[in-house]
């Protein structure tokens, strides 16, 4: 379980050992850093919060300033905590004119809350992101780094509710 | 109706797209051996003859960004793939890289050769992480083979491939925001001179192609750069992968000559669904530019699209049909720009907030005709003060529906005044 708690990530000595061992893949290699921090904030809640930022300082030399400076940039990071199933629907044109808001109104509905927040029992978060990059299967939706294809709002929903009933693999 | 011409597409659905044998069997990496064998003037000068223009959207030639790092002085120089295919409406690199990432390996190996680069990095975007395990195994079997890596085909050639992945930012796709990015810092573009041709990556001669354009190089080498430059239209030469989506009845992928006319391509795939009428295209992406259904009879390249004030672009065709609303269309896009702008200069930062503003007030019944001038009169002060690319092309949506559906404008404003 991941435990989300507040504005910040309380770092567990399991985390804190991971976290540990993949920052130090760090060799000053400035190349290696995005793959580096997108591996580490799978272990962090899907999140880069400013504990993990520290943390991630301490042991590369990188300035925290400079870590939240790039985290902040890359919409694939968050830097507040986020669910264990990041769903993120495509909010770029060619999903629009494809039916996109009304598969974001039932995404929604099924699971309760509005784009930008999280559920209290801290499973889902719902996003707008743009384009997916599957335009010609629009509308689409990414959750965590699964893309599902060519939906209407009913399919989304019985999608939203397979994974609510923890039908659906963890991705 | 049209059929395809299928040169960057040509072993799609036909091999195993990691597996390099089947890539050989297709006559995959004798283009590279061939190069090898070659000056690397020569090379160049095949790629002069073809007269290959970048696929990315800006249509540079090739020649030229290659020749610009193999004349500079450099112990290091890089070849980039730029695999960030960000522009909405745009998944060909996708498809390409996922059905035969070979061709595009092959191509980068032969730019390297031909300016002298020992090192290659493909930057994938993060929204396809499903396609860096297909490169990954690719890359590992074309090093096998002794196709990449250390004395390339036993010559004394070395060159090899890394994927990078992108964090999610469109601003990406502009090659020095790219270079930023690889560096390890946020993706804000540079100012330009110089350019990465000559101080790119890490400040050493960078050359960055798009996908579609290196998976061209190896077939103009095998095939001769003339054989090339017969295809499609003097000065826009080959073909162009098109990504169809939208209200179309075929949405895809699709390979056709440059300067294939719009209306062919778009009767050939089956015109709007169930129905429904054509109200107009959303051609080259976001950044490009809003067509009304008269205006179909266009010529599908860099040279013409331009003229008639339009954008080939990243090659997107966004059919449109009557359900929808221009100005909602329009005020997407620029809520696009505004999150994707990266916040380095002003006009874009703060333009792209004001234009949608206008927008919303013209939309909301508040709007007045000076505001048609307003818009445009913004929309030409960031095409010419933003730092880069995003913020230049950002308003080209706004600005060519104001020209091709100005009467949905117009009838906003005047139910407004009547309410």
């Amino acid at each position: 379980m991941h435990s989300i708690a507040g504005e910040d990530y309380f770092i567990t000595p399991a985390a804190e050992k991971r976290i540990t061992e993949l920052a130090s893949r760090y060799q000053n290699e400035p190349e290696q850093l995005m793959n580096i921090l997108l591996d580490i904030q799978k272990e962090t809640a899907n999140s880069f919060p400013r504990s993990v930022a520290a943390l991630v300082s301490r042991v590369t030399g990188i300035p925290e300033a400079k870590l939240y400076g790039f985290v902040s940039f890359y919409s694939m990071f968050s830097t507040k905590p986020r669910g264990r199933y990041v769903v993120r629907m495509c909010h770029s044109a060619p999903c629009h004119v494809c039916g996109a808001q009304g598969v974001m109104e039932a995404i929604s509905k099924t699971l309760g809350i509005k784009p930008g927040e999280t559920t209290r029992d801290g499973r889902f978060t719902l996003e707008y992101c743009q384009c997916l990059g599957v335009c010609e299967n629009a509308p689409a939706i990414m959750v965590n780094e699964t893309v599902y294809r060519n939906l209407t709002p009913g399919r989304a929903a019985t999608l939203m509710e397979d994974y609510q009933r923890g039908d659906m693999k963890e991705c | 109706m049209l059929s395809e011409t299928r040169i960057v597409l040509r072993n799609l659905g036909r091999i195993d797209p990691v597996s390099v044998q089947d890539y050989q069997k297709q006559g995959g990496y004798g283009p590279l051996r061939k190069a090898l064998s070659m000056k690397t003037e020569e090379v160049i000068a095949e790629m002069k003859r073809s007269g290959l223009r970048g696929r990315g959207g800006a249509g540079f030639p090739v020649w030229k960004k290659w020749s610009f790092t193999a004349s500079a002085q450099s112990g290091q120089k890089y070849v980039i793939c730029n695999a960030d295919e960000g522009e909405p409406g745009t998944n060909k690199d996708r498809v390409i890289l996922s059905g035969d990432p070979n061709s595009v390996f092959e191509g980068m190996a032969i730019a390297a050769y031909a300016v002298g680069a020992d090192r290659g990095f493909l930057y994938l975007r993060r929204e396809y992480p499903y396609v860096a395990p297909i490169l990954d195994q690719a890359l590992e079997n074309a090093r096998a083979e002794g196709c990449l890596g250390k004395n390339i085909l036993g010559s004394s050639f070395s060159f090899d491939i890394e994927v990078i992945s992108g964090g999610g930012a469109y601003v990406c796709g502009e090659e020095t925001a790219l270079i930023e990015s690889i560096e390890g810092r946020r993706g804000e573009p540079r100012f330009k001179p110089p350019y990465p041709g000559v101080s790119g990556l890490y400040g050493r001669p960078t050359v960055v192609n798009n996908v579609e354009t290196l998976a061209n190089v190896p077939v103009i080498l095998q095939r001769g750069g003339e054989w090339f430059s017969g295809i499609g239209v003097p000065n826009c030469t080959g073909t162009k992968v098109f990504t169809l989506c939208g209200n179309i009845t075929q949405k895809g992928v699709f390979e056709y000559p440059m300067g294939t006319n719009l209306r062919d391509i778009y009767e050939t795939h089956g015109g709007v669904k169930d129905n429904f009428d054509l109200r107009g295209f959303m051609l080259g992406g976001q950044s490009g530019n809003l067509i009304n259904a008269g205006q179909m009879d266009l010529s599908m390249d860099i040279d013409s699209c331009q003229q008639a004030e339009s954008v080939l672009g990243t090659g997107t065709i966004m059919v449109i049909d009557d359900r929808n609303d221009i100005l909602d269309i329009v005020q997407n896009i620029m809520s696009f720009f505004i999150e994707e702008s990266c916040g380095k200069c002003t006009p874009c930062r703060e333009g792209n907030i004001r234009i949608l503003e206008i927008l919303r007030r013209i939309s909301g019944g508040e709007g007045r005709m000076e505001d048609l001038t307003l818009l445009e009169d913004l929309a030409g002060m960031m095409n010419v003060a933003c730092l880069c690319g995003l913020g230049q092309n950002s308003s080209v949506a706004v600005i060519t529906s104001l020209h091709n559906f100005r009467e949905v404008y117009v009838k906003a404003i005047e139910r407004g005044r009547r309410a």
